[in-house]
């Protein structure tokens, strides 16, 4: 359907509010159509189907952040990768392109970049990640040179990641700059170090990996990344603790850190983050200028009534790491409890599992594992114990399955 | 829903009444980023626990979670569970159509 012809039949629910004598349908509104806003739209269309579901995203199409280390690498494509939101559509959601500029909890309207404002009953944020360009010095500036790239958000930046990575001559040292904790996908660096690196090993063997991490150690699955590392590529893959971006000079291709300048051929300086630009404009953050509290038990804000935070934005429970996998459970928490709520009952608690897949070869995956339980007590959700654990060893069936993880992922968000 | 199905769905819920069929499929949809949207498999290499016996489900989880099966991640994602939370999930799953 063209942009067009959608919002006219959008239009014919009235988006902007009840214009006709018939009773109103409750309306949700989701902003952000990754992991956690797709899970939240479908889920609460398919758990009450009298529940209105508008969703506004920005981007015409999905892509996802978990496999697109396998694209750097050469062993996927941008199209394996996609994926569209017209499955959404057949479950009932209405599906926006366009940006929300403003909310505003009083009036429980959303404000659109081009569209008219949007009223709801409640409302699902689920921004995803922005940057602290500002905690590295000269950032911005080499960004819009294309002299350093972040490429955590799977798209534009993930071309020309690969791009550069193409061009660097045999003998060129990639850089890989890793924030402090906590950030988007504990084990990402990590697994996109491995990649390159197992690029490096079939097209340029006398190119380095450099991983400059600002945490002390691997942050996630360190045995089974170091194995790998040692095993595969030795003499390729230089791992460098407490290492952490002060600032980037893209003319001479240096990440500077407290101590000492590192010079680089390609250089992937990932920032600190923080929850998406929405989040940030209406007030949702919560702790330390960057994350959102929320009641696990419905994930609404702590800080606005009737607005539901999704994913990587929230203020981690303990024990809980910001992932594609958490974002899409998330969703369900809330899906859950928004159709209690708007049906008059009480939530109930839910118990949910974490599952991540990290590729450590181009067949090879290692995974983390936890359920995650909500705790009257302590009034958040923690890890069962005794659940949960990582890989034994590397191996191809958990590649294998690392792959079916994503296939089933995406279609249990989108389609 | 067929009307086998639909008195399994009952016969289900009356076993375990600590769980409704809400917090039973709560419990369920967790398990979906891997098996599926209500265990509807996705993909070859994944289980499909949509319409599988609730006895087998529920023996398996705890074949897992006790050690006698060997795998690769169940082991360690069912030992996050209660007897009781396993026999909902499983009976939820057994009522779900292939």
């Amino acid at each position: 359907m063209k942009r067009r012809d959608f919002l006219k039949a959008a239009g014919a629910v009235s988006l902007a509010g009840c214009a006709t004598g018939t009773p109103a349908r409750a309306r949700v509104v989701v902003i952000g159509g990754g992991f956690g806003g797709a899970t939240a739209a479908k889920y609460i269309r398919r758990w009450d189907p009298s529940i209105d579901v508008v969703l506004v995203e920005r981007e015409a199409g999905f892509v996802s952040c978990p496999i697109s280390n396998l694209v750097l690498g050469g062993f996927a494509s941008m199209d394996e990768i996609s994926r569209g939101y017209d499955g959404l559509g057949r479950h009932g959601v209405q599906v926006v392109q366009d940006e929300v500029t403003a909310i505003d909890p009083a009036k429980k309207t959303v404000r659109l970049a081009r569209g008219a404002d949007i009223s709801y009953e409640r409302l699902i944020v689920s921004p995803g990640i922005d940057f602290n360009f500002g905690e590295v010095q000269g950032y911005e500036a080499a960004m819009r040179d294309g002299a350093v790239l972040h490429a955590w958000k799977a798209g534009a930046q993930t071309v020309a990641l690969r791009q550069q990575l193409e061009q660097m001559p045999d003998g060129g040292v990639y850089v890989l700059s890793v924030p402090l904790a906590p950030y988007r996908c504990p084990p990402g660096p990590y697994e996109r170090a491995s990649m390159v690196a197992a690029y490096f090993k079939q097209a340029k063997p006398r190119s380095k990996v450099l991983v400059l991490d600002a945490n002390p150690d691997v942050t996630s699955k360190g045995a089974l990344f170091k194995r790998a590392w040692t095993d595969l590529y030795p003499g390729i893959l230089e791992f460098r603790g407490n290492s952490r971006a002060v600032a980037v000079d893209g003319r001479s291709r240096t990440v500077k850190l407290e101590l000492e300048d590192v010079k680089g051929d390609v250089i992937n300086v990932v920032p600190p983050h923080r929850a998406g630009d929405i989040a940030a404009k209406s007030g949702l953050i919560t702790t330390n200028n960057r994350w959102c509290d929320v009641d696990w038990l419905t994930m609404e804000s702590k800080a606005v009534k009737g607005v539901h935070i999704l994913g990587d934005a929230t203020l981690s429970a303990p024990g809980m790491p910001k992932s594609g996998s958490m974002a899409n459970n998330h969703a369900k928490i809330a899906a859950a409890a928004i159709v209690e709520l708007l049906n008059g009952r009480a939530p109930q608690p839910v118990k949910i599992i974490n599952t991540c897949y990290s590729f450590v070869s181009p067949k090879e995956g290692i995974r983390v594992s936890s359920v995650h339980e909500w705790d009257t007590t302590q009034g958040t959700l923690v890890p069962v114990k005794g659940s949960g654990g990582v890989s034994a060893a590397r191996s191809e069936a958990e590649g294998t399955y690392a792959w079916n993880w994503a296939r089933t992922i995406w279609a249990d968000s989108l389609a | 829903m067929s009307r086998s199905i639909a008195i399994a769905a009952v016969l289900a819920a009356a076993a375990f009444p600590a769980h409704s069929q809400e917090s039973a499929r709560n419990l369920a949809a967790a398990c979906a980023i891997c098996h599926g949207t209500d265990g509807k498999a996705v993909t070859k290499d994944v289980i499909p626990l949509a319409g599988l016996p609730r006895e087998h489900i529920a023996t398996q989880m705890r074949a897992f979670r006790d050690g006698q099966r060997p795998a690769t991640v169940m082991h360690q994602i069912a030992k996050g569970y209660t007897d009781a939370q396993i026999d909902a999930m499983a009976a939820w799953f057994s009522t779900q159509k292939r």
